[in-house]
């Protein structure tokens, strides 16, 4: 609730200002998948709020004065905030878990249909029964628990390679095979590399631990979650060239798509690749 | 026995035939990233169906977002459309609104 009230009131705020916002306290939420406590995410959202009179004020200043920098990082950020909003939204894992919190406290009104003539409505019913549910057996509605992995630990090698530590770490809490992990990285990042000595993955290019983290994500919603439970604990097995996805929790048995590199435009100059060659 | 209709109206096993043909006959459309020297970024459209010039849509592409581009031919992929820079959510956004695609048929690569 105390969110969807922020986002009204950013809206009726100058625009500018919202924006930024509204990008900032999105690029907190991803970071709560990441092993950090909810906790601490709603008290940064808080102060947040708290700053929003001051920070009106600042905005409209960049966006009088026209510094050709600013104004293209200001650009730039709705934008990725906006892509992580949607990745959100297309996974929904722990959307799922917020919008059930937040909707608890706003049908108290329960059974009032009781009182009328007219018919219980869907909804209603819906809060019934978990409120009886909460109350009989608490244990089978109890909170979801949020799917939460190691942060990857990402740093720069030189002035064009980025090392990831921690792979092999967060491939075995996945319960996926390092090989798989990395082909789903490379092709989404469009670039190569190799592992070394110390089970490190040294990827070419240069890349944010955020970069890496979002594509880890949609590789915990493509190949780690269970599409019809949302549970992450499953298996992925090859069968006939098509990998499948079996459920530990639920059972059920999915086949996902093969990682494809896709098309790969030219980026490095002719001769050096022919000299490659 | 005869009296009961319901069985005969509608056999839920015939074949529908043409609509499941046209909705898989439309692939996604791939817009991907690569990084190039520096920070600097192309972004590259795959995908989009061919009934649309393509020549039309990078025109277009080239004014709203204000940078070059080419088509590339390529012999798995058709015409590719390459941009300068980092467009990935606005050629999104642009074939949202022009209906060209839904939002679930255009997928999102890299970081």
């Amino acid at each position: 609730m105390k969110k969807k009230k922020k986002k009204k009131k950013d809206k009726s705020l100058d625009t500018a200002a919202a924006a930024s916002e509204t990008a900032e306290a999105q690029v907190e939420d991803p970071m709560a998948m990441f092993g950090e406590k909810k906790k601490k995410k709603k008290k940064k959202t808080a102060t947040l709020e708290a700053d929003t009179p001051r920070s009106e004020s600042p905005a409209e200043v960049d966006s009088i004065a026209s510094f050709g920098e600013k104004k293209k990082k200001k650009k730039k950020r709705p934008n990725l905030a906006e892509f992580e909003a949607q990745l959100k939204a297309d996974g929904g894992i722990d959307d799922v878990v917020e919008e059930q919190a937040e909707e608890k406290p706003e049908n108290t009104s329960e059974e009032s249909w009781l009182d009328s003539d007219r018919d219980y409505t869907y909804d209603e019913l819906l809060t019934r029964i978990f409120k009886i549910l909460r109350e009989k057996n608490p244990d089978l509605v109890g909170e979801k628990k949020r799917y939460t992995i190691v942060p990857p630990q990402v740093h720069r090698e030189g002035s064009r390679k980025t090392v990831f530590f921690n792979l092999v770490e967060i491939c075995k809490r996945m319960h996926r095979q390092p090989e798989h992990v990395i082909q789903f990285l490379f092709a989404e990042l469009g670039t190569s590399g190799s592992i070394d000595g110390s089970q490190r993955l040294v990827i070419k290019g240069r890349f944010q631990q955020k970069q890496i983290e979002n594509i880890l994500k949609r590789y915990i919603m493509e190949y780690v979650t269970c599409k019809v439970c949302k549970s992450p604990e499953t298996i992925l097995e090859k069968d006939n060239r098509i990998f499948f996805l079996h459920c530990e929790a639920c059972g059920a048995v999915k086949s996902v798509s093969t990682i494809k590199t896709g098309f790969k435009a030219q980026t490095e100059k002719r001769a050096a690749q022919r000299a490659a060659q | 026995m005869s009296d009961i209709q319901n069985f005969k109206s509608y056999d839920p096993f015939a074949d529908t035939g043409e609509e499941e043909t046209q909705t898989k006959s439309f692939d996604y459309i791939h817009i991907r990233i690569q990084q190039r020297n520096g920070r600097k970024t192309l972004t590259t459209i795959t995908g989009l169906p061919k009934e649309i010039s393509q020549k039309k849509i990078l025109k277009e592409f080239k004014k709203i977002f204000a940078c070059n581009g080419t088509i590339v031919e390529n012999e798995d992929y058709g015409q590719v459309i390459q941009l300068q820079g980092d467009h990935r959510l606005k050629v999104q956004q642009f074939l949202v609104d022009e209906k060209i695609a839904t939002k679930s048929q255009v997928k999102i690569h890299g970081f």
